[in-house]
């Protein structure tokens, strides 16, 4: 879990510096994201950077679901009469929702990638315009877009807040002291990874991006 | 103080098992929760019902061998205090109070409230001890131990093995239990010749005993009569990693 989890949150830190590229302009953003399919180029051809990413990517997904599907089951496993009286939480919040949010999570991903990467939802589509995309996608008149957007993104920051802590904690986290630490550092980085994602879409909500 | 009382009843490990009411009345604040079921029993002798059974053994916070989940919470409201020194003043007049046994399937019901945690012995027996003979206590100054690792030892030994964190933890994992006693030895110069098989052992009985894998949800140490800190998972895993890195099974003992 823990180091599937960590791919994956470098890759969520490099996905939203390449969002906030939308601030400095329909060019430089469609430009950016032309040379993420072109990076590697003259020693690998064309896309293969890219796609050797994607498939980076994708055995992070299935093993982080695979690890956590064993973990579910054993629990379930180790539990097989409920409590009557059902315990309230003593424990973080982020931590009892990771694996229905970790769910969340995913239909969104599938959303995210039929909208933005394939276009097939999106309302323009066109895959040479990604800014045009982006712009058409938040637009005003579509809020209920914008709107699960926001909240995938708020579950993506609950799923950091307790996942990077106990990413430290699985790897060896020991001391009280490193406790607190660890737990801080979860918490503003996910408060700010949920900052640099939501900007963007509130940009073209607000006509900052057009 | 009157109350109504809803216990799990279950004849034995066969039955189904079901919750049933009881009215206590003229319940004193100053009881334990063990005197008010010792009084309730009372009553149910004299009734010429089954009493309900339920274990216990110091009552004074000791031994572990009480465990009640009591409205949901393990050893009930007050943190750091077992089911035995839990006042009823803890309560108010007229609450409705659920009480269960720990729910895991590496702990089956034998009786009522009572379960069977021998699944803790296989862990310790699978590396919760030192196989060097010790003799007497030796002079406490011969072998020097760092404060913070004699203080963090000492802390984990406090774990009385009740099994709360078991049946708090929404995993059903005996992770907090496991490393408490595993960081009782690591931290200390005569647990070091068998620290690492020891850490793959211990994980290993505790996996195979059923209990399920800890997530660092964090709702063990709240229920912890003994208030054992969460990072003493985290001293477990650095172990089982290091055991893991260097192949443990170079140091004889298990
Ligand atoms: S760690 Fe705490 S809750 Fe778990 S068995 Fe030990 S004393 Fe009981
Ligand atoms: S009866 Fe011994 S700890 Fe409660």
């Amino acid at each position: 879990m823990a180091v599937t989890g960590i791919l994956l949150a470098l890759f969520l830190i490099a996905h939203m510096l390449g969002n906030l590229k939308v601030f400095t302009g329909e060019t430089s953003f469609d430009h950016y994201a032309h040379w993420l399919r072109d990076i590697g180029k003259p020693l690998l051809p064309g896309v293969w950077f890219l796609w050797i990413l994607r498939a980076v990517l994708v055995v992070a997904v299935v093993a982080h679901i695979v690890s956590a599907t064993v973990l579910a089951r054993r629990a379930r496993a180790a539990r097989p009469v409920r409590y009557a009286h059902r315990k309230k939480i003593n424990g973080s919040y982020a931590a009892r929702t990771m694996r229905w949010g970790g769910v969340i999570i995913l239909l969104f991903v599938i959303y995210h990638l039929l909208d933005l990467t394939t276009g097939t939802l999106n309302p323009v589509g066109n895959e040479s315009k990604p800014y045009g995309n982006v712009v058409a996608d938040f637009a005003p008149e579509r809020w209920y877009v914008t709107l699960f957007y926001t909240l995938a993104i708020v579950t993506v920051g609950f799923h950091l807040r307790h996942g990077a802590f106990s990413a430290f904690r699985s790897l060896g986290q020991q001391t009280p002291r490193g406790e607190r630490t660890a737990r801080t550092a979860a918490l503003i980085f996910a408060v700010l990874l949920c900052a640099g994602y939501l900007v963007v879409p509130f940009a073209v909500l607000t006509g900052l991006v057009s | 103080m009157n109350l109504t009382l809803r216990i799990w009843r279950q004849k034995g490990p066969e039955d189904k098992g079901r919750m049933v009411t009881y009215p206590v009345d003229d319940v004193s604040p100053d009881m334990s929760f063990l005197e008010m079921l010792d009084v309730l029993n009372e009553r149910l002798i004299l009734a010429g019902e089954d009493p309900v059974a339920f274990d216990h053994d110091c009552r004074e916070g000791i031994c572990g061998m009480c465990g009640l989940m009591i409205n949901g919470d393990a050893h009930g409201p007050q943190r750091g205090t077992t089911a035995c020194q839990l006042h009823m003043r803890q309560f108010t007049d007229g609450e409705t109070i659920d009480i269960e046994p720990w729910r895991a399937s590496a702990f089956p019901v034998v009786k009522d409230l009572v379960v069977n945690r021998s699944a803790f012995d296989k862990i310790i027996a699978a590396g919760g001890y030192i196989t060097a003979p010790t003799g007497s206590a030796p002079e406490a100054h011969s072998t020097p131990v760092a404060k913070a690792n004699a203080d963090a030892a000492f802390e984990s030994a406090a774990c009385i093995g009740c099994g709360a964190c078991v049946a708090a933890c929404p995993n059903g994992s005996g992770m907090l239990f496991t490393a408490a006693k595993l960081t009782q030895l690591s931290l200390l110069p005569q647990g070091q010749p068998e620290r690492y098989t020891r850490v793959i052992g211990m994980v290993d009985a505790h996996d195979e005993a059923g209990f399920g894998g800890c997530t660092n949800a964090g709702e063990c140490t709240p229920a912890c009569p003994k208030g054992i800190p969460l990072n003493t998972i985290g001293r477990l895993n650095r172990d089982y990693l290091a055991a893991t890195a260097k192949g443990a099974g170079n140091t004889p003992g298990s």
